[in-house]
């Protein structure tokens, strides 16, 4: 009776595949043998073009399949550029004003970057390159032709080419192109010679589209970028920018052929969602063969990928050469990765424990059941995890959360004494310890200026730490006491939270986005904070888009926010408080409009000097004057947690990294026995409650049978 | 009836304009179009360049109800409401703020929102109807009163208790089918099983109390009295006769439903990671791409409208007596 129910059940559900794999097994049966990573995501990528992608869930797919000039080293701290695509690092020259070469960089006007790709890279297979008779067969696609033609899989034929330095050339042009809405247009306008101009004559165009546009793109030359010939090609700078070239490792500079931006220019494509934002052509170790953001995105290996050495520590850079250990050429070391969307995390986490996903973030809810604190005081996996093999591997990233006083304000902005220690009182109330330790289950370090750990002048907290809220006693570091910020409020002249010039209590405002009970929990401890010095804060909710509103007029007084590096590079976090980037004055990412001509002048020095013990010395100047200033209550910076099972390997904490699909490895046999060992089917439930409607069937059946009659004979 | 339903169409069409206008001026007057450009430009980096030609390329940059520096019918074509509202009655739904097809989007993800909706609305009559004869039958006895108390109960609970509760004692521990995901064609079968399990579980409570009122309601009436006077059985009566009439409102309330079916649920949508209508529509609002925010109020206000019709068309066919004019 038992196993025919068995049986029934079995077949009834899965009539149509399941023999070997676990009933709640998401994937089908073949998949089990598959060199397949399987992973998730929360949020669907918004845009898979280069030009535009610039956040960290659409790089997680876009770096696996755009190669860039250079990448980060997988395995060094402090983070280190490397060739990708490049055969070397870039020869930077200094130009005069004649744009005559020059040694002496006193005299330099303009900077040089000569960069050379290797030969030989070919693009994935697309139907783009596809040429029949030596025309493009799809390159002036009719309605007819598209009939049965949904998804780009669909065209039957394909075809590769060679990566040349037009490529790169025209994809540069295209963040020029104001069609294309580039977040770094503006940045590169600053910087690349001709850009401005280039910008310029293309928005007289906006008419123009397709296979036109296109032809513009390719025809006219940017006046500071020069194709050498088919493998180099150099840029020049309107003024020397060292970081530049961390800009080259990010996908905005990565390879486009033009043949697939016509491709896709089509209007018919275009109707049926096929666009490049969609479906993107590369290099990289990898292709989307299936993009369904809603249900899943599919990465497979790319056959025409060229191959690459898996990275050491010994790795070496040798007149700009890269020279590695290791020789094979091994890497991809897996063939598919499968990313399925989930959207809670609830059966993301349980899928991870059932092993269904290969890694793993920690929630907050599920913060307690992943890690605990051991005897030591370390974080350490809790014993179900340490059981199943899981790993928890830790790094912080390279970002920054802060409080931020608009300077414009009448009461906490300005230049002023009293201005000043109202803002440092303050500074010193706020507890981040508790904070972090509140609201992010410990993961995360308390900021003591905006430079993140990993970047160069960082300050520590140990040998280096903000003097305006810590002291040096008893050979360590202390937060200074309550008392001293009672004191600089008496000196700001709001004794006890008392206006002193009308008698009235000091009231400040917070401006807030969001909502639910995490944000209403933060406002409530932040309220607590400031009235330990008894200042009354009002918080002011808002949507984003008020929130947003507020922060470009210039009509908020405190807020929170935070930046994530695009390169690890002290400048990318001080611009942050360079006048001329001030969100109200020149719509830059300086948000609470902080203007120092001294720490102006300071940056300015610093930001073209490359990494040294006088720019150290720099810094920390710097860093003394905004924490003298305090334009920021330096808040902290996050530590990841990420969670990965026994059977990857090379797992490594890179946050700088985008491409590091290439690197993991799985082990099957280990995933395919554990898999079946904790998710065996348990039926015993399923055979009481098969039991019990069949009882209380037959129950019913004769309680009608009864009643039924009683009423007859009645 | 031809008649009947041309006017029916005519009447809808004030309300899909109201409809239309109500959430046009929700959405352009709460939040500029710079604003949701903003939003889609990214938060790092986003010059006011950036912003025009964002509003330039979607049209946001025409003026909202007149276009007063254009002349002729362009005065009223080349304003937002006109570009971005009025082609919605002719089923022009666009782009989205993101760049895709709406209607091609539209017509994928309606399959996955049916696979679920439709098993569960069917499965969800039949053990509704069900209990609710049942419970008729036992009518103020005790077995009526712990089933409605069951009822109340099983309404009182959140639906997201019983979508939490089952991925765990139904995935988690018992392991029998996936937690959450979807597959296309047959393999769709593993996935939806649970799904359909915990909407019509979660619909038993309130099911079974309305068809239960509907068939007390039918009990009491004369026909009922005189079919047991003649000596009809309990169980003959309620089928052949309450059960038979009764059909019409349960019908009315079935019928005005089947169009809906295909905009999904939002939460189960979302905690099982089915790619339908329902996740569809609350990512666009989360992520404020108001283009198909709007297209979906607008096709939810269609399929409302043309759900009212079908129930009165239902009526003429279950009830010789009911005539449309």
């Amino acid at each position: 009776m038992i196993n025919d129910l068995k049986n029934i059940f079995l077949l009834s559900i899965f009539l149509f595949g399941c023999s070997d794999n676990p009933l709640n097994s998401p994937y089908s049966d073949n998949n089990s043998s598959q060199n397949i990573l399987y992973s998730s995501f929360q949020e669907r990528p918004k845009h898979l073009d280069p030009v535009r992608s610039y956040s960290s869930n659409e790089y997680a797919f876009l770096a696996q399949i755009y190669e860039p000039l250079f990448q980060y080293h997988y395995l060094k701290k402090p983070y280190e550029l490397i060739p990708l695509t490049a055969t070397k690092l870039p020869e930077v020259q200094y130009l005069d004003s004649n744009f005559k070469v020059t040694k002496k960089v006193k005299n330099a006007r303009y900077s040089k970057y000569i960069l050379n790709i290797k030969k030989g890279i070919l693009y994935q297979n697309h139907p783009a390159f596809f040429k029949e008779k030596s025309k493009y067969l799809y390159h002036s696609l009719e309605l007819d032709d598209l009939k049965n033609i949904n998804t780009l899989s669909d065209f039957k034929k394909s075809s590769t080419r060679e990566l040349m330095s037009d490529d790169y050339i025209y994809q540069i042009k295209r963040l020029a192109d104001n069609l294309n809405h580039s977040p770094i247009s503006g940045v590169m306008q600053e910087y690349i010679y001709g850009f401005t101009e280039y910008k310029e004559q293309l928005s007289k165009l906006n008419n123009i589209s397709g296979e036109k546009r296109v032809s513009y793109l390719k025809n006219n030359k940017m006046l500071g970028i020069k194709k050498i010939d088919d493998f180099s090609f150099s840029i020049i700078l309107k003024k020397p920018y060292p970081q530049f070239v961390y800009w080259l490792a990010m996908p905005f500079f990565a390879p486009m052929p033009w043949e697939a931006d016509l491709f896709y220019s089509q209007q018919q494509l275009k109707k049926k969602n096929i666009t490049l934002n969609w479906y993107p052509v590369g290099t990289g170790p990898f292709m989307l063969t299936e993009n369904n953001p809603n249900l899943r995105m599919v990465l497979k290996r790319n056959s025409n990928f060229r191959g690459e050495v898996y990275p050491s520590l010994k790795d070496k850079i040798k007149n700009k050469k890269m020279y590695s250990e290791n020789k094979e050429k091994v890497i991809p070391f897996i063939d598919e990765a499968i990313f399925s969307l989930e959207k809670e995390q609830i059966p993301r986490w349980n899928k991870f424990l059932q092993g269904y996903y290969d890694n793993s973030g920690i929630a907050s809810d599920n913060y307690d059941q992943a890690v605990s604190l051991n005897s030591s005081g370390d974080i350490t996996l809790t014993e179900e995890l340490k059981e199943k093999g899981i790993h928890l591997s830790m790094a912080t990233a390279a970002s920054t959360y802060y409080i931020g006083f608009n300077m414009l304000d009448g009461t906490v902005g300005g230049k002023s004494n009293r201005a000043k220690y109202l803002r440092q009182a303050i500074t010193l109330a706020i507890d981040y310890e508790e904070y972090i330790s509140i609201f992010a289950n410990g993961r995360g370090i308390v900021a003591q200026s905006p430079i993140p750990p990993g970047i160069f002048g960082y300050q520590d907290g140990i040998k280096k730490y903000n003097k305006t809220i810590y002291s040096f006693k008893n050979k360590r570091i202390v937060k200074k006491n309550i008392e001293k910020a009672k004191i600089l409020m008496e000196k700001a002249g709001y004794p006890n939270g008392i206006n002193q010039k009308n008698g009235k209590p000091l009231i400040l405002y917070f401006e807030a986005t969001g909502s639910g009970a995490d944000t209403y929990s933060f406002l409530n401890w932040l309220r607590k904070q400031f009235k330990k010095i008894n200042i009354q804060l009002v918080t002011r909710v808002t949507d984003y888009n008020r929130f947003q509103e507020k922060m470009i007029n210039g009509t908020g007084q405190i807020f929170q926010w935070g930046w994530n590096a695009d390169y690890p590079d002290p400048e990318n976090f001080l611009f942050l408080l360079y006048s001329k980037n001030g969100k109200v004055k020149y719509s830059g990412e300086n948000a609470s409009n902080y203007d120092s001509k001294e720490f102006d002048k300071l940056f300015i020095k610093m930001k073209n000097m490359r990494n040294s013990i006088e720019r150290e010395k720099i810094i920390d100047q710097m860093l003394s004057i905004i924490q003298e200033d305090c334009p920021w209550i330096w808040g902290w910076h996050p530590k990841s947690f990420s969670l990965s099972h026994g059977w990857v390997e090379n797992v490594e904490s890179n946050l700088m990294a985008n491409n590091t699909l290439k690197y993991k490895k799985i082990k099957l046999n280990s995933r395919n026995k554990n898999i079946k060992s904790w998710n065996k089917a348990n039926f015993t439930l399923l055979y009481i409650l098969a039991f019990l409607i069949f009882l209380l069937i037959l129950s019913v059946f004769f309680m009608v049978r009864k009643k039924d009659r009683e009423k007859i004979y009645d | 009836m031809i008649n009947y339903i041309f006017k029916r169409i005519l009447y809808a069409i004030p309300i899909l304009i109201g409809v239309n206008l109500l959430t046009f001026t929700l959405f352009f007057v709460v939040n500029s179009p710079d604003e949701v450009a903003r939003l889609h430009l990214g938060n790092k980096r986003v010059t006011q360049e950036q912003i025009q030609s964002w509003n330039e390329q979607r049209g946001y940059n025409f003026p909202l109800f007149f276009n007063q520096s254009e002349t002729g019918l362009n005065v009223i074509k080349k304003t937002i409401f006109y570009e971005k509202s009025v082609k919605l009655f002719y089923f022009d739904f666009g782009i989205s703020d993101s760049g895709r097809d709406i209607k091609y989007d539209i017509k994928q993800r309606m399959w996955p929102s049916l696979a679920i909706a439709l098993p569960s609305l069917l499965v969800g009559l039949m053990i509704n109807i069900t209990f609710a004869l049942f419970f008729v039958f036992f009518r103020a006895t005790k077995v009526d009163y712990i089933g409605v108390i069951f009822c109340v109960a099983l309404m009182s609970i959140s639906s997201l208790f019983y979508i939490i509760g089952g991925q765990y004692l139904i995935s988690k521990l018992l392991q029998l089918v996936p937690i959450s995901g979807y597959a296309q064609g047959v393999d769709a079968i593993k996935f939806l099983i649970l799904p359909v399990f915990i909407s019509v579980i979660y619909g038993i409570g309130s099911g079974t109390r309305w068809y239960r009122s509907l068939f007390l309601e039918e009990i009491e009436k004369d026909y009922v009295k005189t079919a047991k006077s003649k000596g009809l059985s309990e169980v003959s009566v309620l089928f052949n006769h309450v059960f038979k009439n009764a059909l019409i409102p349960i019908l009315t309330g079935v019928v005005v439903i089947l169009p809906l079916l295909f905009l999904g649920s939002l939460i189960v949508e979302s905690f099982f990671g089915i790619p339908g209508l329902g996740s569809y529509t609350i990512d666009a609002i989360q992520s404020q791409d108001f283009a198909i925010v709007r297209a979906m109020v607008f096709l939810g206000t269609i399929l409302y409208i043309f759900g009212l019709i079908l129930t009165d068309i239902s009526y003429t066919l279950v009830d010789p007596r009911v005539r449309l004019k």
